[in-house]
């Protein structure tokens, strides 16, 4: 569905994207990770063709990005964050101008509110939302000509875990009707649970790519059992039989209250790989 | 075709939520009906405010109108959005200049409803192609702007010159002298006369000039800039 050859983009000294290569296929959702500054929003300025490339190649639906048509283009939905909305009009006018773009039915408009759930709210102007029913009025708006390949930038950034869990159940439907989704996010957790497949990007290049959950695998090397103590004291053991024989200890004395495996997460690994964070806070 | 339309009918829908432009486009021709009606003052020319005021609203509505839009649309991003639901860019500016240019032309119909019949046949007509020229004056001040405030405090010069020129003309013969390359001026002078024979060479040749020059560096900033 996409694919992309040793990308790269510099802008001016600073190289952005150093030789990124990668494919994506059909109907799954792939999340890309990066820190702020990464380049996630620059990847997918390219991805959609809103931005030109130093070199490398970039296909989406087996066609070069440079040479998409407007008909390949309607298949695509794009969520930016610093996509506008009309302030002035209310959810449905907004979605009402771009069912008339594309030769939308009116009666889709309804439809299309609902499923954000942004149904009682479709005479509220767009200036007077909160910051999550923006983003769903936004995906609403991506999503309203129910294109075959989602581009989202930080969907989810910034927003309440309802707001949240709404927008990520609305993904899942999509990748059911068989869409194709690429989203950007540092949230790790929203990866973790959301995406089939993630990639890593840190200073230009993809560092690490796979499941989540093989990811965590692959790294849990030092496999750490964590325990905590009825007298509140906690204590960490590698996998071993010299920590089986004090855990087993330690039960028998009565004195253990949790026990716990602790497995690395898209976090840590990101961390081990790159020594930064995803999230600064 | 059916995006231009579609174009057209988001601003015709913006109009009443608009404030600031609507009042652009209602303030002369409402100010013309009532001084229109209330001012008589013995030895004034015949619809003398409606041949004043129609020379400030050419210099003045289409011109901030379609700076602001533009620059607005812009600013907000929603016209990005718009390209990329494959609204091709010269769609948009006609669609956004035909709707400036039916809205204006509604304020030209009211503010010559004190004219004679025949004077008005000759005014509308003239009006049109004011608003034209202003309105490409106006979407070249929309692509060179960043964004509404560089649009607004663009737009400020070129509104003084081209609307209140013509009027302080009037009083005072340098300006007069000065006034004559621009068409507001020019457009003045026509309305002075209200007949087609009247009109000479030299007008035409400077209202020509005037648009030659707008249309050329709409083109340049359009080629250079696009609507990025
Ligand atoms: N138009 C531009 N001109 C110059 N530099 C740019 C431009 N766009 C992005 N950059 C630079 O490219 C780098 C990557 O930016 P990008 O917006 O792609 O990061 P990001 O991963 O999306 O970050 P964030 O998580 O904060 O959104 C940054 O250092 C940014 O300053
Ligand atoms: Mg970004």
């Amino acid at each position: 569905m996409i694919n992309c050859k040793e990308v790269s983009k510099s802008f001016g000294e600073h190289k952005v994207l150093d030789k990124v290569s990668f494919d994506v296929p059909e109907g799954v959702i792939v999340g890309l990770l990066g820190p702020s500054g990464a380049g996630k929003t620059t990847l997918i300025n390219i991805l959609t063709g809103q931005l030109t490339f130093d070199a490398g190649e970039v296909s989406v639906m087996n066609k070069d990005v440079n040479k998409l048509k407007g008909a390949d283009k309607d298949k695509f939905g794009i969520m930016m964050d610093r996509f506008g909305l009309y302030e002035r009009f209310t959810c449905a006018e907004n979605l009402a101008v771009f069912a008339d773009v594309y030769g939308i039915n009116k009666s889709n408009i309804k439809e299309s509110l609902a499923s954000v759930g942004l149904e009682d709210a479709a005479k509220t102007k767009a200036a007077d939302l909160s910051k999550g029913m923006r983003a769903r009025l936004l995906l609403a708006r991506a999503l309203l000509h129910d294109p075959k390949i989602i581009f989202l930038d930080e969907p989810t950034s910034g927003l309440d875990p309802k707001s949240v869990k709404g927008i990520h159940e609305i993904i899942q439907n999509k990748k059911k009707e068989g869409c194709t989704i690429f989203l950007t996010t540092h949230n790790m957790d929203e990866a973790t649970k959301l995406c089939d497949d993630v990639m890593l990007l840190n200073e230009g290049n993809i560092v690490e790519r796979g499941r989540p959950s093989d990811l965590c695998r692959k790294y849990n090397k030092d496999k750490k059992i964590k325990v905590t103590m009825k007298d509140g004291s906690d204590g960490e053991y590698k996998q071993n039989a010299d920590a089986a024989d004090k855990i087993a200890e330690l039960i028998r004395q009565g004195s253990l209250e949790t026990i716990h495996s602790e497995e690395p997460t898209l976090e840590t690994i990101f961390l081990e790989l790159t020594g930064k964070k995803l999230e600064e806070d | 075709m059916q995006k231009i339309l579609v174009i057209f009918k988001k601003q015709l829908r913006d109009t009443f939520k608009n404030k600031t432009i609507l009042i652009q486009f209602v303030m002369f021709p409402v100010l013309t009906l009532i001084m229109e009606n209330c001012i008589k003052i013995n030895d004034m020319p015949e619809n003398f405010f409606t041949k004043l005021f129609a020379v400030m609203y050419i210099g003045m509505a289409p011109l901030t109108s379609a700076a602001a839009i533009i620059a607005e649309e812009k600013e907000k991003n929603t016209l990005r959005v718009l390209m990329h639901a494959n609204v091709r860019p010269w769609q948009y500016l006609i669609g956004t200049g035909a709707y400036i240019w039916t809205i204006c032309m509604i304020g030209a119909a009211v503010m010559s409803t004190g004219l004679p019949s025949e004077e008005r046949l000759f005014f509308l007509p003239v009006m049109a192609i004011g608003f034209v020229i202003s309105i490409i004056a106006g979407a070249c001040i929309g692509i060179f702007s960043k964004n509404q405030m560089m649009a607004t405090s663009v737009v400020m010069p070129v509104m003084m010159i081209l609307s209140f020129v013509p009027m302080l003309a009037m009083f005072n013969d340098i300006i007069k002298k000065g006034a004559v390359v621009f068409y507001t001026q020019q457009l003045r002078n026509i309305f002075d006369e209200m007949s087609w024979s009247a009109i000479g060479t030299k007008s035409i040749v400077i209202i020509c000039a005037n648009a030659l020059v707008f249309a050329v560096l709409f083109a340049v900033l359009y080629r250079k800039k696009g609507l990025e």
